[in-house]
């Protein structure tokens, strides 16, 4: 059942519902991308939620005109214009009055949301029994979606990956160090702007099929997932892309795979499955990666300090040290020194003493700076400075009794 | 309007509004000075998911097990999002937004999944609650307030409004100069003694409380604007934490009075039959309440605070 839907053999409908939720994950993540480096991510909850009196009052207009009130084009643009106007509270309130940014937010999201609720009542009493299914732009609903409506959002996705495409320049650099950008000559007013009309434009194609308090999860959730897995800005937006696109084709069939599995919070929880692997899997950001690099770290202290102590005939007491000694074949089991690790721990010791002069040395100030007590001298000195190191230093001494 | 009408329909939801806005404003405040605003967002998104799964378990709607619920996933969404912000070194907003979209999506997928249509529990009940259904049918009139007979039957969100918002209000007063001097100085909090790190738990887990017991009784779209919107309002009328606490309070009441009498009886003014939700429009005076303060406010400019980073 699962094979046939992701094979996209489940029928018009679900083929349809598949083809669009990865239209619109693939230009979610890529938007949400430049969001998520500017360090604005949450806009978008306000965006998105923003969009509800829109829905309503197109609604209500429509209604009032003599039209049909579900035509998804009106309702769409409706949301789009409402949107627009929670943008313009937004960036007023954080421009001209001292409210930092997430209590902006929250505020234009919570007054927006609760004013279409408003719109909403209004609607269920407006008496005729037109007005059922508007409830579904809040977690969205893609049973008996049309033709049109996939081609709308079809389309949407594509324009809007188009732009992206476009101005992915003037974005990321934006993104990354926006006073480089004013000094370049980008307009990062106008570019934030364009971020925010492409967030907006996601939000609003995406109301179908995810809803709106959800379609903000596609636009956090596969980017965060991306920065794990490269230090690229290209990278990071086509994997975003990538994962958002997985997100959206994996949810929509497993969610047309079974009763009962609504596709919106479907998608929500594949993304939040990609995002888990990479928390935890991606090399060098991951968990993973960095329990293993504490690990090599330790294993490493270790054996150094052990080897010091063996040069210096120390007692070792710490379990670890004596086993990691062992295993490389250095102590024996009641912390004897073999013949290789007398030889290591003599180099260790006279290694320390070498970086002793270094540090000492106001001319290999520079070279003195990366002394961590594990890094190997030869990796930092040429081999003639050693030697005028050693000369330094000395050969063996006689001892006077 | 007589008393005979106004005590058993509109006096117990008006209250219940009003004590829901004031124990929500009362730590929006410190949560605003803080940044930390729109934990009450994720707070209120991640409640459902605790709700569902707390029916699921015990398999009736009951209030304790709910509220436990909704408080056990409030607290489980501030760890993941601590998680996540320091595994992968995410930036906050971001971590909030994987954390709290995953869990309210958890929670519509297992309300769809589990049977609940014998019981009255939904997503749209979750966001708007039902402020207007709360009345108080054992009411005569003003008499019986007085009358044990009549406050027996009293809605039981009321009484827990009052208890939790009496608790709200014992935890500011109590640890007022901590949180006043943590919220404006950490670090000289941190030289006084003050264990910041968990007062700043302790000030998210109040704010999850207030947000479960007000969600239940009037929807989690009041929770955030109230935890947003009064205290943002105060914030351009004063530069004292005192006076701010104050207005937001003010604040607080004036959005939910008359937010829950223009639901009631705007309508009608305006020649229509039926109300309107007076959770939405609760929400909305508040904003209309803000963007008051934002025009005229004496204290509206950033002019003395400190830049934006």
């Amino acid at each position: 059942m699962l094979w046939d839907a992701l094979s996209l053999q489940l029928g018009y409908n679900a083929t349809l519902v598949a083809i669009g939720a990865t239209l619109l994950g693939i230009a979610a993540g890529v938007t949400g991308t430049f969001l998520f480096l500017r360090k604005r991510a949450l806009v978008s909850d306000a965006v998105s939620h923003a969009t509800l009196p829109g829905v309503g009052l197109a609604f209500i207009v429509m209604v009032a005109l003599g039209g049909d009130g579900r035509n998804l084009i009106g309702l769409l643009a409706g949301s789009a214009l409402s949107a627009t106007a929670g943008l313009m509270c937004l960036s007023w309130l954080t421009r001209r009055t001292r409210l930092a940014e997430d209590a902006a937010i929250g505020a234009v999201l919570s007054v927006f949301f609760g004013f279409g609720i408003v719109l909403l009542t209004v609607i269920q009493t407006m008496g005729s029994g037109r007005q059922a299914g508007l409830e579904g732009f809040l977690l969205g609903s893609t049973a008996g979606m049309l033709f049109s409506d996939a081609m709308i959002i079809a389309i949407g996705g594509a324009l809007t990956l188009a732009v992206i495409l476009l101005l992915r320049r003037p974005m990321t650099l934006v993104a990354f160090d926006p006073e480089f950008a004013v000094a370049r000559g980008v307009p990062v007013h106008r570019v934030d702007l364009a971020m925010m009309g492409l967030v907006m434009a996601v939000t609003v194609v995406g109301l179908k099929i995810v809803g709106l308090i959800l379609i903000v999860a596609l636009l956090i959730i596969p980017p965060v997932a991306a920065r794990f897995w490269s230090e690229r800005s290209d990278r990071v937006v086509l994997l975003a892309g990538v994962f958002g696109g997985l997100s959206g084709y994996v949810g929509a069939a497993i969610s047309a795979s079974a009763p009962n599995l609504p596709t919106g919070p479907i998608i929500v929880l594949v993304g939040f499955a990609l995002f888990a692997v990479s928390l935890l899997l991606a090399p060098g950001r991951g968990v993973l990666a960095a329990v293993l690099r504490h690990l090599r770290f330790q294993r490493r202290v270790h054996l150094r300090q052990g080897l010091l102590a063996l040069a210096q005939g120390h007692p070792i007491y710490e379990r670890l040290t004596l086993r990691l000694l062992r295993r490389a074949g250095l102590a024996r089991a009641d912390g004897v020194a073999t013949d290789e690790g007398r030889a290591r721990a003599a180099k260790a010791l006279r290694d320390e003493r070498r970086w002793e002069i270094v540090r000492g040395d106001l001319a290999h100030e520079a070279a003195a700076a990366l002394y961590d007590g594990l890094r190997d001298i030869e990796t930092v000195l040429t081999r003639d400075q050693i030697s005028e190191i050693d000369r330094r230093i000395g050969g063996p001494q006689e001892v006077r009794a | 309007m007589t008393g005979s009408e106004f005590v058993p329909l509109s006096l117990t939801p008006l209250l219940i509004g009003v004590f829901a806005a004031v124990a929500c404003a009362l730590p929006g405040n410190f949560l605003v000075l803080r940044r930390q605003a729109l934990i009450g967002d994720a707070i209120s998104h991640v409640v459902l998911p605790g709700i569902v799964v707390a029916f699921l378990i015990t398999g009736t709607i009951a209030t304790v097990p709910m509220m436990l619920g909704a408080a056990g996933a409030a607290i489980l969404a501030v760890i993941l999002i601590e998680a996540i912000r320091r595994l992968g070194r995410i930036e906050p907003g971001a971590a909030m937004g994987v954390v709290f979209t995953t869990m309210f999506a958890a929670g519509v997928l297992l309300l769809e999944q589990s049977d609940t249509s014998s019981v009255h529990l939904d997503v749209e009940h979750a966001l708007y609650g039902n402020l207007e259904s709360l009345i108080w049918l054992d009411a005569t009139g003003w008499a019986s307030l007085l009358d044990p007979q009549a406050l027996r039957g009293l809605p039981p969100e009321l009484p827990r409004m009052a208890v939790t918002l009496l608790a709200v209000l014992l935890f500011t007063l109590v640890l007022w100069r901590p949180l006043k001097l943590s919220t404006f100085d950490e670090g000289f909090a941190r030289t006084m003694g003050i264990h910041t790190p968990a007062l700043g738990l302790a000030l998210v887990i109040v704010a999850a409380v207030a947000a479960v017991a007000a969600f239940d009784a009037v929807g989690s779209i009041i929770v955030i604007a109230m935890f947003i919107c009064p205290p943002a309002a105060a914030r351009m009328m004063t530069n004292r934490l005192e006076t701010q606490v104050g207005w937001s309070v003010l604040f607080a009441v004036i959005a939910a009075v008359s937010g829950y009498v223009l639901a009631g009886y705007g309508p009608l003014w305006l020649g229509a039959r039926d109300a309107v939700s007076a959770a939405g429009m609760i929400a909305t005076m508040s904003g209309v309440i803000l963007a008051l303060a934002a025009l005229f406010g004496p204290c509206r400019n950033r002019t003395g605070a400190p830049q934006q980073g």
